[in-house]
């Protein structure tokens, strides 16, 4: 059994007035200790209300979440507040997008280490010190004694990050999810980041879900791949396949839409037509249906059902045969 | 009719740190910029890299003017720009227009589209009459994709792609010579960010544009550009033609930068070798004795490197670099070694020579 199974998760935000609006559309993944398992897609595709759903951080009001979330076998969404509240920060860990907003601006470094570490593994304050110190050292952290005492605004972006997953792994947890964790940051210390939380999965065993929009950071880390698009998975494969064989028109499309840095300069760049606004819902056929440059009358009437071809996972009436080069060029 | 369209010629930017009520003095500066020259051709792209707090965007605003610099001069068209004065320096900014980064705050959220195009126009004296006014608005937005219907709207209503394709028009609608973009995709999804590429390419080749993109996304620049300048901390550390420098990056800070940019490809990713670089960016406020980057560099030498500013100089025909041993460096002759990150302090810039006297604020003043 996997350490997290995510099954049928769908997050239904309903507001006084208005058409409810459905974030996750029924997400199914699995993750396995010391597995890396990637959930990629653009603004509006439902991954980060994913991970909130799966932490527990969703608001309750004009939320609902159905589903089964199974942590080492309990369900995360049946637990009471309290019994969640001992489990983040203990068992689920996670690092954040923005470093800066996610650290208390008033309360020093080392004591926001060492509050995890009093709350959940019963340290005692000076013990947590040492502790906290051994930790920032982990993460690359230079000097970790002045650091300590110092505030979030004494540190710069990649220190803060760094911060950010000293806590997350402070109590060792099985699990961390991780949203966007360099997208705030610059290229060179994005590849310090990724190589500390690449590292940090190898030595300690911890399975990582990690959000994220750049298809670069997915194809040098995930193990398996999940594609969203709308709130659903669209596709899901095993990283050497996505990216040698991506089925799913949006997939490939995406594929063909970023610039590459070993590419030929001048290259001409294949765009996806359109926007996420051109959406039509799940309910009447396959939202990415307007923008897909495959899409038949079937389509736009029919929900296409998730089907298993050969070890991937995909959902398309008329998905890309493996060879043909990208799609047609479309213009906008 | 010279081929060089724009040459900057030491361009500086220092912002003083400003401490003191009353007596409000100068306690130091940030040297965003210090000291860039380079030359852009007629019809070229030329793309400016650089990770945040390099100077890219303060290069791109003092040429424009909408920061004053501090020292050096941009000659445009062979005329100097730096030294033009009211309505000559008016008329004179119709040839350089600028796109900005986020579509939505640097677009009116009360004028329509139309007015924001028109605006330009008339301020240029180029509305001629309603006709032919309208006529030229209806060319702007099909040479940019959207739809006549668009001029009615106003910003809110469009998406980012949109937005972005907006500011494009208005920057064209002066039939401008360069066209300043600085992180014309960065807020926009991969998805969207591909049309707009595509969008500005199509434009160049229709109307003769020459470009000076800013990104610090290099696979955009090197998509786009035909040059490239890297720059790190205020200066220009190295300068090539896209292909030679993605194949062949000289500076010990380019190449950390290219290994460091992700692949959407396994097979590579697994592959390449990372430079990873120690440690963060220094203050610009109290940037590195010599060359800038040898607190970082994993091939600093004993000599030179903290002691002497390289100058930017042609390796190769065409191929600039600022450091003192590109060649060996090159041939192999020196080899990386570990750095152990330095600290780097985030300090205000104050630099020690200067007495702190009297009040540094208000409540101080209040509250000896």
């Amino acid at each position: 059994m996997a350490l997290l199974e995510v099954r049928d998760l769908t997050v239904v935000f309903q507001r006084k007035g208005e058409e409810p609006f459905r974030a996750v559309d029924g997400v199914s993944f699995d993750v396995e200790p010391g597995q890396t398992v990637g959930l990629v897609g653009e603004s509006g595709c439902g991954k980060s209300v994913t991970s909130l759903a799966i932490m527990g951080l969703l608001p309750k009001r004009g939320t609902k979440i159905t589903g089964t979330v199974s942590y080492d076998g309990t369900d995360l969404l049946k637990l009471s507040d309290r019994e969640m509240r001992d489990r983040r920060g203990r068992d689920l860990g996670m690092v954040f997008q923005d470093p800066l907003s996610s650290l208390n601006p008033v309360v020093p470094i080392g004591l926001q280490v060492t509050e995890v570490l009093e709350r959940h593994r019963g340290m005692a304050r000076k013990e947590a010190m040492i502790e906290a110190k051994e930790l920032l050292d982990k993460v690359g952290i230079p000097d970790p004694n002045r650091r300590l005492k110092e505030y979030p605004h004494q540190l710069s972006g990649g220190m803060r990050q760094r911060a950010l997953i000293a806590i997350a792994l402070a109590c060792r947890p099985k699990l961390l999810i991780a949203d966007e964790p360099t997208t705030a940051l610059d290229v060179t210390i994005q590849a310090q980041i990724l190589s500390l939380m690449k590292e940090l999965v190898q030595d300690l065993g911890t399975a990582l879900v990690m959000i994220t929009h750049d298809l670069g950071v997915v194809a040098g880390l995930c193990d398996e791949v999940n594609v969203l698009y709308g709130g659903k998975v669209v596709e899901k494969a095993m990283r050497h396949e996505l990216f040698a064989e991506p089925r799913h028109p949006y997939t490939h499309g995406l594929l063909a839409s970023i610039p590459r840095l070993d590419a030929a300069t001048h290259s001409k760049l294949t765009p996806i037509k359109g926007s996420v606004a051109d959406n039509i819902p799940w309910s009447q056929g396959c939202a990415f249906a307007p923008r897909c440059p495959n899409a038949l009358d079937v389509c736009v009437r029919v929900t296409p059902p998730e089907e298993d071809q050969l070890g991937r996972l995909l959902r398309c009436h008329n998905p890309v045969v493996p060879g043909t080069p990208a799609a047609e060029e479309v213009r906008a | 009719m010279s081929e060089t369209l724009v040459s900057v010629q030491d361009m500086k930017v220092h912002f003083p740190i400003k401490r003191g009520v009353i007596m409000d003095r100068t306690v130091g500066y940030v040297y965003a910029v210090d000291g860039v020259d380079l030359e852009i051709k007629r019809g070229e792209t030329y793309g400016l890299v650089g990770e945040s707090g390099c100077g890219k965007s303060t290069l791109g605003r003092a040429m424009l003017r909408l920061n004053e610099p501090t020292a050096g001069k941009m000659i445009f068209d062979g005329q100097d720009f730096s030294t033009l004065k009211g309505e000559e320096l008016r008329k004179m900014r119709r040839r350089i227009q600028m796109v900005f980064q986020d579509p939505l705050s640097s677009l009116d959220p009360r004028q329509s589209v139309e007015s924001i195009l028109v605006e330009g126009l008339r301020a240029h004296d180029l509305d001629e009459g309603k006709e032919s006014t309208s006529k030229r608005l209806r060319e702007l937005l099909t040479a940019v994709g959207l739809p006549t219907t668009a001029l009615r709207k106003y910003p809110h209503e469009f998406s980012g792609g949109q937005r972005q394709r907006i500011g494009i028009a208005r920057a064209l609608a002066l039939n401008p010579d360069l066209i300043v973009a600085d992180e014309p995709v960065s807020a926009l999804d991969v998805s969207v960010q591909a049309q707009v590429v595509n969008l500005l390419q199509e434009l160049q080749e229709q109307f003769g544009l020459t470009y000076l993109v800013i990104a610090h996304d290099l696979a955009v620049v090197k998509h786009i550009s035909d040059r490239v300048g890297v720059m790190y901390l205020g200066g220009l550390v190295e300068e090539a033609s896209s292909e030679d420098l993605y194949a062949e990056p000289l500076h010990p800070y380019t190449r950390a930068l290219l290994s460091a940019v992700p692949v959407p490809d396994p097979v590579v990713e697994d592959r390449r070798e990372r430079i990873l670089l120690a440690g963060d960016l220094p203050s610009p406020a109290n940037p590195p004795s010599g060359c800038r980057f040898h607190t970082r560099c994993p091939w600093r030498q004993a000599t030179k490197c903290d002691t002497e500013r390289p100058a930017l100089r042609e390796l190769k025909p065409g191929h600039k670099v600022a450091c003192h041993w590109a060649e060996q460096i090159q041939s192999g002759e020196i080899q990386p070694h570990e750095v152990k990150p330095i600290l780097v302090e985030e300090s205000d810039g104050l630099s020690p020579d200067v007495p702190l006297v009297g009040p540094a604020s208000v409540t101080e003043a209040l509250n000896p």
